[in-house]
């Protein structure tokens, strides 16, 4: 199955820049617990409502973020602004995902609230984690369709979660290995394919 | 010029730091305590607790924290610009890569392959996070709550957090 990439939609209207601004401001206002967190919300937001970009894309793109340096919330806005409309899209986003927090920082050292030890604050956090764990779940779940296309992938899945979780490997070593194991299972594939037409 | 070398350092932390914003905070640790002596360790610890509990990357709160406790408002733009470019550099350069060569076969491969192991980083985040948060048997009625919420009434995921908030306020 190949999955072509839609090429660059590089002359978004104003309007559609606004919305995009918009979608990546919400996802950046609650993004709370951790930039995985916000994988869930980008699933929901630009893939199932604004139909931006597709579920296996969806996958590569966290894969590649967690891949690169800084912040996966940031690398991902990044990689998909510049997706809907290149270099200016790209800034469009990460300035969507960042204003909210900047803002919300801002407000609390020039107000001196002490958030960390309101207990209120403390209280919706301990609603908020365990909110997060079934978003997180939940996009796994929903993206299983994109994942699995073969077979061979249910096992790639459970081999790296038991290298993430027992033995404490690196994601990025994970990827990779991930990866090669794809391309030799396609290569060898066609080679068989060579194969049998002889 | 205290923006330049705020933006500097926040560079390296920000062209350094693989693995997401957990990864940074030593390094920001390393560069603003022990290198520059920006400020007290003490704190420090606060301005962390402070960036895991307001909203967005931990990486974006921390160096706009930063920023402000060092030289103001300035000072937080010179820092969250400095944290942000490295990836903004990286990112724009693996993107136009892959967009370019997207159509050939072994590239495909790879991410076919690549892409179930997505699903078990996505099952890893979930359980890092599980394992500080469910400690009883509200966190449990909680999490069935979302689930519920998720399945059955289809409520966006925005919507699920602010009752989640609302719902722990309830509950503790």
């Amino acid at each position: 199955m190949v999955i072509k990439m839609e090429t660059i939609r590089k002359k978004l209207s104003p309007k559609e820049l606004l919305l995009m601004f918009w979608a990546f401001f919400k996802i950046g206002a609650f993004t709370l617990g951790g930039g995985f967190a916000m994988i869930p919300l980008m699933k929901v937001e630009m893939v199932d409502k604004q139909k931006w970009i597709k579920e296996e894309e969806f996958l590569d793109i966290i894969a590649i973020t967690q891949s690169a340096p800084g912040a996966v919330a940031i690398n991902s806005s990044i990689y998909i602004g510049y997706e809907l409309a290149g270099f200016l899209g790209s800034c469009i986003a990460t300035l969507g995902t960042v204003l909210p927090s900047f803002l919300i920082i801002l407000f609390i050292v020039l107000f001196y609230t002490d958030i960390s030890s309101n207990t209120y604050v403390r209280k919706a956090f301990r609603g908020i984690y365990p909110a997060i764990v079934v978003l997180i779940m939940s996009a796994a779940v929903n993206l299983r369709k994109a994942a699995f296309k073969h077979t061979y992938g249910i096992i790639i899945s459970a081999c790296a979660l038991i290298a993430l979780l027992v033995f404490d490997i690196h994601p990025i070593i994970v990827i990779i290995v991930a990866g090669l194991t794809g391309f030799f299972i396609h290569e060898k594939g066609a080679q068989d394919d060579l194969g049998g037409n002889k | 010029m205290i923006y330049l070398q705020l933006f500097l350092t926040f560079f390296k932390i920000g062209a350094f730091s693989f693995g997401g914003g957990y990864a940074m905070i030593p390094l920001i640790q390393k560069e603003i305590i022990d290198i520059h002596h920006w400020l007290p360790i003490e704190q420090f610890l606060d301005i962390i607790a402070v960036s895991q509990m307001t909203p967005g990357p931990i990486a974006i709160n921390a160096a706009t924290f930063v920023g402000y406790k060092v030289a103001g408002i300035g000072g937080s733009l010179a820092a969250t610009l400095g944290v942000t470019a490295p990836s903004f550099l990286i990112i724009l350069i693996i993107a136009f890569l892959i967009m370019k060569f997207r159509h050939v076969s072994w590239l495909d491969a790879f991410f076919i392959g690549v892409r179930p192991a997505v699903i078990a980083l996505i099952i890893q985040a979930a359980y890092s996070v599980a394992k500080n948060s469910f400690s009883g048997v509200r966190d449990i009625i909680i999490a069935v709550a979302v689930f519920c919420g998720l399945y059955l009434l289809k409520i966006n995921p925005l919507l699920i957090i602010a009752m989640a908030a609302l719902l722990g306020i309830a509950l503790y």
